[in-house]
């Protein structure tokens, strides 16, 4: 399914909608949805700032889950195990250690980052579903492990860790919810920028090429092990950073929190969003959040099948996500313009 | 025209003095006013722990019987109940939903540990009653530090407080053997246990071994039991291991005298898959009424119960401990809600929640009452033991308290 979607769409002639070309809107468009971004908390409830910041930090666990999918073609079901590591890594280090939150951030995603490595020497080895099951393993070994009596003493077992958030710093006059949008704002601009970067470097290429074609890809001498290890450990960071950032934002972490149901609703982000399109990890996001609540509202006995029946739809109408739908919707009104 | 002045003047007056004192009677915050009530939940509709949900939809349909008879004070009650999933931050996210935008007056009967520890300092720092949180653990019972958390079911201390003091009583010279399970549950009932024994805890507690859930079978923790010499095993493993300790024990013929805890005392769950056989004598307590016992067929509480039931609720199992939990829980939030009369605010229900004398319930054992006080946030600290006679629990001796502090 990936092949459909190349990971910039870099179009020969420039194509022009209503008369501008198709960039000015682009701009227009990213900053219009910028500033409705840095007003909206002012013009919501605490609670739903807090919501769309949960649904940011889930569109940034989806981003990583895209640079390895989307981008490099290996699947994951168990991003719920780096994002739980996360989580804790920010946990232990606030509670046995002392350290501020915004210090256990880069830790996270380092750490993350190692254990994504790691992970990714052995699913070297895996193709396809085979990897999709190993990453599934760990997705349902991880709230096991978590609750270990080896480790409880860190982890707190079954009980968790309950974090205390920390108040916006430098005494700016907001918040703690809305400080926390803003952070998870900036951060997830700053990883998509790094992602896009990424996607559009010599590396990025490497990634899209092992993709697209292994076997080309290695006879123009790129390394295959090393590029798909990193994909994993780059991917796994960016989980990780997202764990991090919602363990202060709920401000306890559980092994419960972290199921493999987790990593089947980041797999569903990342559809819904468009595999192998980076924005399209804030409309998974969004989905991930607000869609069971949407089926819920709908009928409570029956929420399961009506969330089924909504991802059907999604899936039907809009058969490679936003993505696609994005890009039918630019095409159509492109012709109407000419 | 003066005279016309001084009439409307004086009504004016009339009706100011007379609203005065009503309106310092009715006292009302967020989510109470004189038409309505609004209460919020969570529970696991879906997930892996979805067979808890029926607890919120008894609970639901006891609000809808409350409505068709009137209400609570010509109130009616609005019950907003979502779904967590039996996950944290979902709970976080439901129970933020229910206060900052839905508005509820307060939070009844969450259900789970980790979900209810995920919100316990969002509701005390917000000032939101978490009332009759639905968990056995014995942390909810602590109104120094978190006044706005209230907990309902006998905690997991007082209850093995309860067997303790039966040991004592009656086999003061038994060496004492224990299996428990190795996490915030079982170490809860250890340490009621120990604390209940006392100083003869060293003495008597020949052995006590751990078992982590993750081991497929306790089999050769049994083995070591009977090896240690004990005869009596208290028993604190959850449904799965229960029916594995009872068979191995009958199988290498330890016949100690066996004690249950509650959270296995299920006759379908674990007895029948140990074997009844292998289960005849063993000993447990209980606090509210057997549904699948015919000794209440004809007891007046039971048959509101399932009167309720056939009216409200007639697609609900009858025969399931999580309809009558359910029931009693709501029935115990009702009284709460009558006792605040016209002052609807979060703080009375605290104070009110927590001024509970003697309340009787339906489907509580007869003898046992709720009782709570600033100081005693444990509204059910009362217990019945019950010994297994090859069918059914059958209760006796007196109803036996394991208060903490005691």
């Amino acid at each position: 399914m990936h092949q459909t979607i190349a990971a910039a769409p870099r179009a020969a002639p420039e194509p022009v909608v209503a008369g501008l070309p198709l960039r000015t809107w682009r701009t227009a468009l990213l900053a219009a949805t910028l500033l409705v971004a840095l007003a909206l908390p002012y013009f919501i409830k605490n609670f739903y700032v807090f919501q769309i910041t949960m649904a940011m930090i889930y569109g940034i666990a989806i981003l990583g889950l895209n640079l390895l999918t989307g981008i490099n073609g290996q699947f994951s079901l168990g991003h719920s195990a780096f994002f739980g590591l996360g989580a804790y890594t920010t946990a232990i280090m606030m509670e046995h250690m002392g350290v501020s939150f915004y210090w256990t951030l880069p830790a996270a995603g380092l750490v993350c980052f190692v254990f994504g490595f790691l992970f990714g020497l052995p699913a070297l080895r895996l193709e396809a579903i085979y990897l999709a099951l190993a990453t599934f393993a760990l997705a349902i070994a991880m709230p096991q492990i978590l609750k270990l009596s080896l480790i409880e003493h860190w982890t707190g077992g079954v009980q968790g860790i309950v974090l205390i958030k920390p108040d916006a710093p430098f005494g700016l006059p907001i918040n703690a919810d809305r400080w926390f949008y803003y952070l998870t704002l900036a951060l997830g601009i700053a990883l998509t920028a790094c992602a896009l970067n990424l996607v559009n470097s010599r590396s990025g290429r490497a990634l899209i090429a092992i993709r697209d074609n292994p076997t080309a890809a290695r006879s123009m001498g790129i390394d295959l092990s090393l590029y798909k290890t990193l994909a994993f450990g780059v991917s796994a960071a960016y989980t990780g950073i997202a764990g991090a950032l919602s363990a202060i934002v709920i401000q306890f972490v559980a092994p419960d929190s972290f199921t493999f149901v987790l990593a089947v609703g980041l797999f569903v982000g990342l559809v819904v969003g468009g595999v192998g399109w980076i924005p399209g990890a804030l409309f998974g996001g969004l989905f991930v959040l607000f869609v069971p609540n949407i089926a819920e509202h709908v009928s409570k006995g029956l929420a399961g099948a009506v969330y089924g029946i909504i991802l059907l739809l999604v899936i039907y109408v809009m058969p490679s996500g936003m993505a696609g739908l994005l890009r039918l919707l630019v095409g159509r009104l492109g012709r109407i313009g000419r | 025209m003066k005279h016309a002045y001084w009439t409307v003047a004086s009504a004016a007056l009339a009706v100011a003095l007379a609203a005065a004192p009503a309106a310092a009677q009715k006292k009302y915050d967020t989510g109470a006013s004189d038409t309505e009530i609004k209460i919020g939940n969570t529970n696991p509709y879906s997930g892996p722990a979805s067979a808890y949900g029926t607890i919120g939809k008894t609970i639901d349909a006891y609000f809808k019987k409350v409505n068709a008879e009137g209400g609570v004070n010509g109130r009616k009650i609005t019950f907003i109940s979502y779904d967590d999933g039996y996950s944290p931050p979902k709970t976080v996210e439901q129970v933020r939903k229910l206060v900052e935008s839905d508005e509820v007056l307060a939070v009844f009967q969450p259900l789970g540990t980790p979900s209810n520890t995920a919100i316990q300092k969002y509701m005390n720092a917000k000032k939101v009653p978490q009332l009759f949180v639905a968990t056995g653990a014995t942390k909810w019972g602590d109104p120094k530090n978190y006044p706005w958390t209230i907990g309902w079911q006998p905690n997991y201390q007082s209850e093995s407080r309860i067997y303790a003091k039966y040991i004592l009583e009656k086999h003061p010279n038994g060496k004492i053997g224990i299996l428990y399970q190795n996490d915030d549950y079982g170490k809860d009932y250890l340490k009621g246990f120990k604390d209940g024994l006392g100083d003869k805890a060293k003495t008597m507690i020949v052995s006590e071994l751990p078992y982590e859930t993750t081991d497929p079978t306790v089999d050769s923790q049994i083995v070591n039991l009977k090896a240690s010499g004990a005869d009596i095993f208290f028993n604190i493993t959850t449904p799965k291991f229960a029916a594995q300790a009872i068979k191995k024990a009958a199988d290498i013929g330890w016949k100690p005298v066996h004690f249950l805890n509650q959270v296995s005392s299920s006759v379908g769950a674990v007895l029948k898959p140990a074997g009844v056989e292998n289960s005849v004598g063993i000993l447990t307590t209980g606090y509210l009424k057997d549904q699948t016992d015919p000794q209440w067929k004809d007891d007046a509480g039971f048959k509101a119960f399932i009167a309720f039931m056939d009216k409200y609720y007639p697609e609900g199992d009858k025969s399931s401990s999580f309809t009558g939990y359910g029931y009693s829980v709501a029935q115990t939030l009702m009284q709460v809600l009558k006792q605040c009369g016209d002052n609807l605010t979060r703080e009375n229900v605290m104070k009110q929640a927590a001024n509970l004398k003697d309340l009787k319930l339906d489907m509580l054992l007869p003898g046992i009452t709720i009782n709570t006080s600033p100081t005693d946030f444990y509204p059910i600290e009362q217990n019945q033991m019950m010994k297994f006679d090859g069918t059914k629990w059958e209760t006796f001796g007196p109803i036996l308290s394991g208060e903490i502090g005691s």
